[in-house]
Parts: structure tokens; C-alpha cells; sequence
């Protein structure tokens, strides 16, 4: 085979090589840049960055708090498009379009809203407070700010799966004495499991970058509600490059490790799911 | 279609629908969605406004008498104004070669196209800095030359060039597969040149889904704070977007100000959401 099949339609040249140029000096030129600024560094200042236990409160922080608010979006995520997908009420369309919300305002303005509400005097912090719960400023603020900017993701990773079950199914199910529960566990659950990962891992994958919506709400004292994103920004603000692009590159190699793992959890449960149809 | 639906039970006629454990499981679910919504999404919109005109209407145009907020205002319109045509030019190339052809590689290119979603916005700033900052790879040649590109205008149109790479190509890529390439091989075949088979046959297939990724790209391209917020050096007047200004704003207590910008801000995704919502209308899904 050739490098491409051949065609009647022009232009493969052109956009071909504009598409890779441009890709090149946008995208790539630059990551090379930051794993050459790692990679320059002695190993035992690498370390000394990576593992300080500055920067490991911030990877508890921020993976710890990714994978909260994923999970919370897995659950309400689920109920959110059952209920657009299942049942009509008034308002249905227009929530509908507002789940996007999150995806089109931008992260500071989350942040200081976010904030503002949940603050001791806010709408919803001041019923919080005389129950003892804090949230701006705690990591709870941070997992809620991260919950809401990566909510559409779960979502919308769901709501096409609930359309594709067979309702034929549930009904005949259910005439034939199924309990509800056991039709959810049997017939729902394993047609959307897979939707409810990819939410899971689209949820996390955002949350563990973002930066905007968290810094209003964190506090931002070092050890305790300081991100990972945020530790780079202050080494960057020191000048120290080196640093920075170490604390970047430990992020993106564990971001697309869970990424990779959820992959490989998925690409397994659809093969024991194929085996077991088969048997 | 509608004459299958008609065969198929409506929801009153299915088993069990009448039973109160329906209902209630109905309701349950109703009300947890909303008020989840409610407390996540609605409360800090409200907010936002409520703020934003809490001390009167004028409170809230004198915010943008402030010449530095028109700046900031300024400064995220011409960053847009770059930014998204050099994208949406990027993402019909790349659709083009990547739909109407197949060739090796393509999976990967596709892949790494995506690449910078998967990137957080402050390392996305940071590649910048790392290759044009101070001691970055060409810091000194840049200052040797007296040009500026961190802490300058350069930077932020690159940083959010970056963040926003991806929007036209992938909602265009999977749109340009799905439509195929029939009209474009009779077109070329009966004499076409390339240019008027792509500007009278694909672009108005593909016109929804284009004008679909550009306003995603905008809205983002708008909003952007983290990639920006490393490159820009947060100089007043000068290098403050719209979102960074709120920051300032913000942490100056100006609080009136800063959601008065942000007021802007929050009706930009609104406008953003409508758009998305009739472009929906004309049949076409987002990917």
C-alpha cells in the first residue's frame, strides 16, 4: 500500500502539509519544549521539585479532588440525563441547553460566582454555616468548582446511551415479573456502564487541568487547598522554568496513565461483555 | 419513522408505569436534578447579575467608564478576532485532508489534534513562556532583537490559539466523514475546479457544523483564563483580558466591577448557547 489511496479530489497536498506544519509549530514544537526543560535538569533537583512535599499536597489536591467530583458527576450525571431522556416536564428543553453552561462561561467567571455563593454570607454558604460546613476556601470548595465545570461532560456522555436502551426489553422484562431494580441492574446498567466511564474519564481528565474556577475558591495555602496547575504558576512567577516544566510533565504523565488505565478497565469490561453474551 | 412510533406503546400504555413506586422514583429524580442544578448552575448565574447591579444601574456603567476595563475589553476582542479565523482556516484544512482522504497515520493525526483538550490551560501557557520567555529557548535572541512575545500580545494570541486548536477540526472532521465525498468526485469530474468544489458543494454541507465549532472556539477563545494568565503578565491596560481583569478586579474587592465584567461575559455563553441550540434546530448534532 502507498502512503495514500489514491482519489479524484484535489488538494490532499495543501492541506495535508498545511495541517502537519501547523500542528508541528503549535502543538508539538512547544511540548518538546517543555520535556527538554525537564529532561535538561539534574535528576536530583528533578526530584527535589517533583517529590517536595509542597508539590505532593497538590497532587493529592488535585487528583484527589478530580476524582471526587468525577465520581459525583458519574451519580448525578445519571440522574440528570435519566431525567431529560425518561420523563417530560415543564423546563425540560431549556435545562437541557443549560447543561452546557459550564462549557461556555468562562472559568473565572465560575470562580468568582461559584465563591460568592458558597462564601460564609452567601445565598447557599449561609445555611451551610451554623451545620459546620465550610466550603470556600476547603477543598470541599475546590471539588465543588471542579464538579461543576466537568458536570456536562458526564452528562452528555450518558444521555445517547439511555436513548439506545431497548425499552421493548425493560417492558418485556417487566411483564415477565422483573422487579425494577433488577431490570436496572440487568438491562440499564450494563448498556450505559460504558457511557458512565467515558463521563468519568472526560470529567476527571478536565478537572485535573483546571485552573480558573478553582484559585477563587481554593484559598491557595500551600500543603492544604493548593492545585497542582497552581504550584507551576507560582515557579513560573520565580522564573524557574525548569521547575515548572517538571511539575507539568509529572501531570501529564499521570493524567494520561488514569486515562490510559480507564481505557484498558473499558476495552476489558467490553470483551467479558461480548464473551459472556456469547456463552 | 413517526409510523413505527405509533406502533410502539406510548410510556402511559407500558407495564408498571401506574404504580406509585414510579411515580415517586419519577419525582425523586425531578427534583434531585434540579436542585442539583439549581445549587451548581443557576444560584452562581443569579449571582453574577445580583452582584453585578447590587449597588444600582449606574454603579454598573460606571464600571465600564474605567478606561482600563474598555481595554481589557478591547484586548479580548482582538485576541478573537486573530484567533478564530486562524482556527476555523486550520480546521477545514485538516478536515479536508482528513476526510476526503485515507492515508497512514491518520488516526494518529486525528489524535493529536485533540491533543490539547487533554492539556491543562496552565501548561499551555507555560509551553509558551518555556520556548519565548525570559530563560526560555529563544529568550535571548528574542531580547537581543527587542521583540516581545511573553507578556505581550504575541504570547496571549498564541497561548489561546493553543487552548483553542481543536474546536473547528473536530466538529468538522466527523461531519465531513458522515456527509462523504460523492457531490465533491462528481463535481471535480465534470470539470470543477478544486477551490469552487469546495466553496460550492462542501462548505455548504458542512456550514452548520462550522459555524457550530466556531462558536464554541469563540466562546472559548473569550473566556479563557489559565493558558492566558501565564503568558500575559497581567500588566493593566496593557496585557488584561476580559477574564483577567475580573481577577484583578475581584481581588481588589471591586466587586461591583468585576461581575459587571463578568455580567459581559456570562451573556457572551448565554448567546453562545443560543446559537448552539438553533443550530441544533436545523437537524445537525454536535460531536
Amino acid at each position: 500500500m502507498s502512503l495514500r489511496a489514491p482519489s479524484v479530489l484535489p488538494g490532499f497536498g495543501l492541506t495535508f502539509g498545511f495541517t502537519t506544519f501547523f500542528l508541528s509549530a503549535m502543538v508539538l514544537l512547544p511540548l518538546a519544549a517543555m520535556v527538554l526543560a525537564a529532561g535538561s535538569m539534574h535528576w536530583s533537583d528533578f526530584v527535589h521539585v517533583v517529590f517536595s512535599a509542597r508539590a505532593l499536597g497538590s497532587y493529592k489536591l488535585s487528583f484527589g479532588a478530580s476524582f471526587l467530583a468525577a465520581s459525583i458527576n458519574v451519580v448525578f450525571g445519571f440522574i440528570i440525563a435519566w431525567t431529560l431522556v425518561r420523563y417530560e416536564f415543564p423546563g425540560r428543553k431549556l435545562i437541557d441547553a443549560l447543561i452546557d453552561m459550564p462549557f461556555a462561561l468562562p472559568t473565572a467567571v465560575s470562580g468568582i460566582a461559584l465563591t460568592t455563593v458558597f462564601a460564609q454570607s452567601g445565598w447557599i454558604g449561609r445555611y451551610l454555616e451554623p451545620l459546620g460546613i465550610k466550603v470556600a476556601y476547603t477543598w470541599l470548595g475546590v471539588t465543588l468548582a471542579l464538579t461543576l465545570i466537568s458536570m456536562p461532560f458526564a452528562v452528555r456522555a450518558v444521555q445517547p446511551a439511555l436513548l439506545e436502551v431497548q425499552r421493548d426489553l425493560e417492558d418485556a422484562a417487566e411483564t415477565l415479573g422483573a422487579g425494577r431494580f433488577y431490570v436496572f441492574r440487568r438491562i440499564i446498567l450494563p448498556t450505559v456502564l460504558p457511557a458512565l466511564l467515558t463521563g468519568f474519564t472526560l470529567s476527571f481528565a478536565r478537572a485535573v487541568g483546571e485552573y480558573g474556577s478553582v484559585i477563587f475558591i481554593a484559598g491557595n495555602l500551600p500543603m492544604k487547598t493548593e492545585i497542582t496547575p497552581l504550584l507551576i504558576v507560582i515557579h513560573l512567577e520565580q522564573f524557574d522554568y525548569q521547575g515548572a516544566a517538571a511539575l507539568g510533565l509529572v501531570m501529564l504523565v499521570m493524567s494520561f496513565t488514569v486515562l490510559f488505565a480507564i481505557n484498558l478497565l473499558q476495552a476489558w469490561g467490553r470483551r467479558r461483555h461480548l464473551l459472556g453474551a456469547n456463552s | 419513522m413517526s409510523a413505527v412510533s405509533k406502533l410502539l406503546p406510548t410510556d402511559a400504555a407500558r407495564p408498571g408505569q401506574h404504580t406509585w413506586l414510579h411515580s415517586i422514583v419519577r419525582w425523586f429524580f425531578i427534583a434531585v436534578s434540579l436542585t442539583f442544578l439549581a445549587a451548581v448552575l443557576l444560584a452562581p448565574l443569579a449571582t453574577v447579575f445580583a452582584m453585578a447591579f447590587a449597588k444600582g444601574v449606574e454603579a454598573y456603567a460606571r464600571a465600564f467608564a474605567d478606561p482600563d476595563t474598555a481595554a481589557a475589553i478591547r484586548l479580548t476582542l482582538i485576541t478573537a478576532a486573530v484567533v478564530v479565523p486562524v482556527n476555523t482556516v486550520f480546521g477545514l484544512a485538516a478536515s479536508w485532508a482528513i476526510a476526503k482522504f485515507e492515508f497512514r497515520g491518520k488516526s494518529v493525526l486525528v489524535t493529536l489534534i485533540d491533543l490539547p483538550l487533554a492539556i491543562s490551560p496552565v501548561i499551555s501557557g507555560m509551553l509558551f513562556v518555556l520556548l519565548f520567555g525570559l530563560h526560555g529557548w529563544f529568550g535571548v535572541w528574542l531580547q537581543e532583537h527587542d521583540l516581545s512575545i511573553i507578556f505581550a500580545l504575541p504570547g496571549i494570541m498564541l497561548a489561546t490559539m493553543f487552548v483553542t486548536f481543536p474546536y473547528v477540526a473536530r466538529e468538522l472532521i466527523p461531519l465531513m466523514q458522515q456527509v462523504g465525498n460523492d457531490e465533491e468526485e462528481a463535481a471535480i469530474t465534470l470539470g470543477a475546479g478544486g477551490w469552487l468544489t469546495f466553496f460550492r458543494v462542501t462548505l455548504p454541507k458542512v456550514r452548520w457544523g462550522l459555524v457550530y465549532g466556531m462558536v464554541l472556539c469563540n466562546a472559548r477563545a473569550m473566556g479563557e483564563f489559565g493558558a492566558v494568565s501565564v503568558v500575559s503578565g497581567h500588566i493593566r491596560g496593557l496585557t488584561n483580558t476580559m477574564p483577567l481583569h475580573i481577577e484583578i478586579l475581584y481581588n481588589e474587592y471591586n466587586f461591583v466591577a468585576a461581575f459587571a465584567v463578568a455580567s459581559l461575559l456570562t451573556l457572551l455563553a448565554v448567546l453562545t448557547l443560543g446559537v448552539k441550540t438553533l443550530v441544533e434546530r436545523t437537524g445537525y448534532r454536535g460531536h
